[in-house]
């Protein structure tokens, strides 16, 4: 699961400290999804991952911040989201992945559908340090 | 005012800090000074303001300045400018609610020393000495009147949220035995919270037997909103009701298949027209069934 390196655009960043900030967050990205001309059904899927996402990022990781970007490879746009918390860290990520498990209150979908929402998912934790996730939605 | 040889620098700094000069330019040209001020200060509002409304307000602040000054001199935080302060704490209130920014706000005030400088020509000692006491009022009092602002602005915005929130969950009669929710914005904790009890609440009062909860205006559906909408479903079903979601969009159903969320047996309409269809025929049959028994 590695993301490629594309060309970046202007980084925009949103500190998510409080639940208004996941909103915040969720109007990032679909700033940058209606900028980037994403059809209506993937503007929206990359609006419900970031929601899920930044919750995570507030609620797990304890707050911490949003990067988004337009990006642009040899064929294609997109947007790039990534969260980065320095909260506990996630020890097992393949637990985490799975659908229905939470460590919390929630469904336990958030972070496994943020990844069949998006396009590209690379999920990078310490414990003990914090964790990363970044998603690309690209244009077809 | 005394021209000759000029102030040396041992005279001013001994004038620095009082403010009997200014008290007495401020009372002896009284008019003068408070109709350059008004005009400096409606320049810059650039009429939003009513000049009668602006002439109050302005001569008001005005006569409560002097008084201050007279009892209180510069100590702008002090007993003696409460009625000031009062003062300047309703028009930031006022200006706020207005639209105004913070620097039209603040420039009531510092529109002052514009037009003391119209006043001052001969440039004495004393002049510059007023000049100064003057600035170090407004500057005081400015941040103040700047202060006031943000904290009204706050309040202001803080009730806006709350009737919002109401505003925004209405519970309405569709038919009889039908009750609707529409739903617009975001669906948060606290949001449900007044949906399900309005929801709960209006079903008792109406003896309804049918809800939807319609989501139109629900921009992105995520696992939260769904947990919250799914708790809301179940509570009005312990209460015997049945509940419909409708204004699922293409796009929401694509999202929500793809999150892997289950609605399970809810039932589930694209839009509040189906959903109502669906709630009368199941009224119907169930108004079949009850006369089918009695028979």
């Amino acid at each position: 699961m590695t993301v490629a390196e594309p060309d970046v655009g202007e980084v925009r960043v949103q500190t998510i400290a409080t639940s208004d900030d996941v909103v915040r967050a969720r109007q990032l990205a679909r700033n940058l999804a209606v900028e980037c001309r994403l059809s209506l059904v993937d503007q929206t899927k990359l609006v419900t991952a970031a929601s899920e996402l930044a919750r995570n990022t507030l609620v797990y990781g304890g707050g911490g911040s949003l990067s988004g970007a337009l990006v642009q490879d040899a064929r294609r746009r997109g947007v790039r989201l990534t969260f980065t918390d320095q909260g506990p860290g996630i020890p097992d990520v393949d637990l985490a992945l799975s659908d229905g498990w939470s460590s919390g209150s929630g469904m336990g979908l958030g972070l496994s559908g943020a990844r069949r929402l998006a396009d590209d998912f690379d999920l990078r934790t310490t414990v003990g340090a914090g964790t990363t996730v970044t998603v690309i939605k690209w244009t077809h | 005012m005394e021209g000759g040889s000029g102030p040396g620098k041992n005279e001013v700094a001994v004038k620095l800090g009082s403010s009997d000069h200014l008290l007495g330019l401020m009372t002896t040209r009284r008019d003068e000074l408070a109709a350059a001020w008004i005009e400096v200060v409606s320049q810059t509002l650039a009429g939003r303001i009513s000049r009668a409304e602006l002439d109050q307000e302005l001569h008001e602040l005005y006569a409560a300045l002097v008084e201050a000054l007279r009892a209180g001199g510069l100590d702008a935080s002090g007993e003696h400018y409460t009625e000031v302060r009062a003062l300047l704490a309703e028009l930031s209130r006022n200006r706020a609610r207005q639209g105004f920014r913070p620097a039209e706000t603040a420039v009531s005030l510092f529109a002052l020393k514009r037009g003391l400088e119209r006043l001052l020509d001969d440039g004495s000692a004393d002049d510059v000495a007023a000049y100064l006491a003057l600035s170090r009022l407004t500057d005081e009092l400015g941040m103040f009147t700047v202060d006031s602002f943000a904290a009204s602005r706050e309040q202001i915005i803080s009730s806006q949220a709350e009737e919002l929130l109401e505003l925004s969950t209405p519970v309405v009669k569709l038919w009889d035995g039908v009750i609707g929710v529409p739903l617009v914005g975001t669906l948060d904790s606290a949001r449900t919270q007044v949906v399900m009890e309005k929801l709960l609440q209006e079903l008792v009062d109406t003896g309804s037997a049918h809800a939807i909860i319609d989501i139109t205006g629900v921009p992105a559906v995520d696992t939260e909103v769904a947990q919250h909408l799914l708790k809301t479903v179940v509570a009005a079903r312990l209460m015997g009701a049945e509940c419909i979601v409708s204004g699922i969009r293409p796009q929401i159903a694509q999202t929500i298949v793809a999150l892997g969320i289950e609605f399970g047996d809810i039932v589930t309409k694209a839009t509040l027209a189906d959903a109502l269809r669906h709630a009368l025929r199941r009224s119907a049959q169930r108004a079949a069934l009850s006369v089918g028994d009695a028979a």
